[in-house]
């Protein structure tokens, strides 16, 4: 059993609401994810998954609520600044610049510098490429050349450049949002190595994903979300099967059982 | 690389596949037109275009020709150094020869002597304003080139407005500037100092000095990776953190002091400004950086690449004077040339997007 009871929370949020309007996207979510726990959020479309996620990642802000980063709680006005405090996001359309290589990418807006000098400062690439490498080798990614540009990249491999950003940098926690939609079999193979890396090393990972079986293979925990609430929290374990969690996200059956998720 | 084994899948990645630098191409492109003067050089004329055939200079190459080549497109290829930065971030900028005949009215009206061989200078501008040290002229033009790109900037980075719409604007007003400065009349008669910026072979070692300057600066800076970066995914370089409307303001800033700069010497080349000065400048410019490789959907190209594309342009005009053929045909070809160049970058971006 993991022990969720100790300090090792690296993200909850308290009561985490948004609403649009009238509309109630997001209402009172309570969340925790532990040091090295990779959780997956499901739900229908509209059930508030994305919503949820738009939040702490500053993309909106929130209508009330906490959001509580290693025990500290957080204000970010923007993603850029939730990127800075650590929480890097993969989107599902690559935030990639195709022309640029992979070093370029993975500094892309934080690049490395040689010598200050405001807008015009001097470029140190050498540290970014050993840093990309490092990087790669930590996510086990194979590049065969990272000074090629992305676009003549497969789908896979840039999918794996995007995860990489959250190696290089170090960041505390790192969030998926559908990273396999658009890959192949090969290639959704590949970002999934990926995340197993990550667990190894005892990485945090929030996984949106509709795919069930991914779901199952690589995650701790799923969180379902339905109709703006989180109304299960389940373990994945021997016993879970997967036509349960498809109940819950159907709203056939309701989490009583875990009130809280956390 | 190799310690890199997890690597999964089928995945294969053939490196030799890897593209050759687009440089290379238009560099042989530079040498085929080279070649079909050449060769309609010695069927035609029985001369070269390019080498001294007749032994009328001492050396392998016609030296007066090549100079000329290179002095015509030196001008013109300092905006085109502006108008790659400008393309490369994805945008496009109709109003550097505009800015240059604002700018070489304004810039001359600073750099007038009092009297030309005991005469008073029948073109004074601002009477007591003259005789001025040569570095007060070049700050002014720069200071309209910083204004006229600087509003450049503004109007595309936080109107939203299309570039297209903001710089046709410029283009517009400048010209009107240019006009209404002197109400129409040139201004002439530039100090000795002004004049030695644009004599000689002087705008080449400019162009050339400045085109080194902004090689390096695309490459080896943080401006210039977010130049591109921009140009290849706008919203990309925003979620990460790049301060996207800030650096366009910057990029079209450079390039207007890049249109003043190339005002100033054609200004002291001609010892005179005129309204009329730098028309259709813009559209040449565009047209090197094209030629030259800079892909008009952004994120590509090269100060390298248009420095070719300036060659091309130069060998073209003068292979044309050299074959005696009418300046109407010279146009004609120039728009054929351009448009195909644009074709082939279509091409070039469909075939990478087949490939992913």
């Amino acid at each position: 059993m993991l022990d969720y009871s100790t300090s090792d929370v690296v993200l909850e949020t308290r009561d985490l609401t948004k609403h649009y309007g009238g509309v109630h996207a997001l209402e009172g979510a309570n969340f925790k994810i532990h040091q090295g726990e990779h959780v997956a959020i499901m739900g229908d479309n509209g059930a508030g998954k994305s919503t949820f996620v738009r939040q702490i990642t500053a993309v909106e802000q929130r209508t009330r609520g906490d959001i509580i980063l290693h025990g500290e709680p957080t204000h970010f006005d923007g993603p850029i600044k939730a990127r800075e405090a650590g929480i890097e996001t993969v989107f599902q359309n690559l935030a990639l610049a195709d022309d640029l290589d992979v070093p370029s990418n993975l500094f892309l807006g934080r690049e490395k510098v040689k010598f200050k000098l405001g807008p015009f400062s001097i470029l140190d690439n050498k540290a970014m490429r050993d840093a990309t490498m490092a990087g790669l080798e930590k996510t086990g990614v194979k590049i065969p050349n990272i000074l090629n540009s992305i676009q003549n990249m497969s789908g896979g491999q840039r999918q794996c450049v995007a995860i990489a950003r959250t190696a290089a940098f170090h960041s505390k926690l790192t969030i998926m949002d559908e990273p396999t939609a658009a890959l192949g079999v090969q290639e959704t193979a590949q970002v999934e190595n990926i995340i197993r890396t990550l667990k190894e090393q005892n990485e945090p990972v929030i996984l949106i994903s509709h795919n069930m079986r991914q779901v199952f293979d690589l995650m701790d925990r799923i969180v379902v979300f339905r109709r703006g609430r989180i109304c299960a929290n389940i373990k994945v374990d021997e016993t879970l099967k997967p036509e349960d969690v498809v109940a819950y996200i159907t709203g056939a059956k309701t989490g009583a059982e875990y009130p809280e998720a956390g | 690389m190799s310690k890199l084994s997890h690597g999964i899948g089928g995945l294969t990645f053939d490196d030799k596949k890897k593209a050759r630098a687009p440089e290379w191409n238009i560099l042989f492109a530079l040498a085929l037109i080279i070649a079909i003067f050449e060769g309609l050089g010695a069927l035609l004329m029985g001369q070269s275009l390019l080498f001294d055939s007749a032994d009328r200079f001492d050396g392998i190459f016609n030296v007066a020709r090549l100079k000329i080549i290179i002095l015509q497109v030196s001008i013109i290829g300092i905006i085109a150094l502006g108008a790659t930065q400008v393309i490369i971030l994805g945008g496009i900028d109709l109003s550097p020869g505009s800015i240059v005949g604002a700018t070489a009215m304004v810039a001359m009206s600073f750099a007038q002597v009092a009297e030309i061989s005991g005469m008073a200078n029948p073109k004074l501008m601002f009477d007591g304003v003259s005789d001025l040290p040569v570095i007060v002229p070049i700050l002014v033009g720069i200071t309209c080139g910083v204004l006229a790109g600087g509003i450049n900037g503004v109007l595309i980075a936080y109107t939203k407005i299309p570039p297209f719409i903001a710089t046709l604007g410029m283009m517009v007003f400048a010209r009107g500037v240019a006009k209404w400065w002197s109400k129409g009349q040139p201004i002439s008669f530039p100090t000795d100092s002004y004049a030695a910026l644009g004599s000689g072979m002087t705008p080449v070692y400019i162009f050339i000095a400045l085109a080194v300057l902004f090689h390096f600066i695309l490459n080896y800076t943080v401006y210039g990776k977010h130049t591109y970066a921009i140009g290849s995914n706008e919203q990309a370089s925003r979620m990460s953190g790049i301060k996207v409307e800030q650096h366009k303001v910057l990029v079209y800033t450079i390039a207007g002091v890049l249109a003043a700069l190339a005002a100033i010497v054609l200004s002291s080349k001609n010892l005179t400004a005129q309204a009329g000065m730098g028309v259709m400048y813009e559209l040449d410019a565009i047209a090197m950086t094209v030629i030259g490789g800079v892909s008009l959907a952004g994120g590509r190209g090269s100060i390298l690449g248009t420095v070719l594309g300036a060659l091309i342009f130069g060998v073209i005009i003068s292979g044309f004077t050299f074959l005696r053929l009418d300046a109407y045909y010279q146009e004609m070809v120039k728009g054929v040339i351009i448009v195909g160049a644009v074709v082939l970058d279509q091409y070039r971006q469909k075939r990478n997007s087949a490939r992913m």
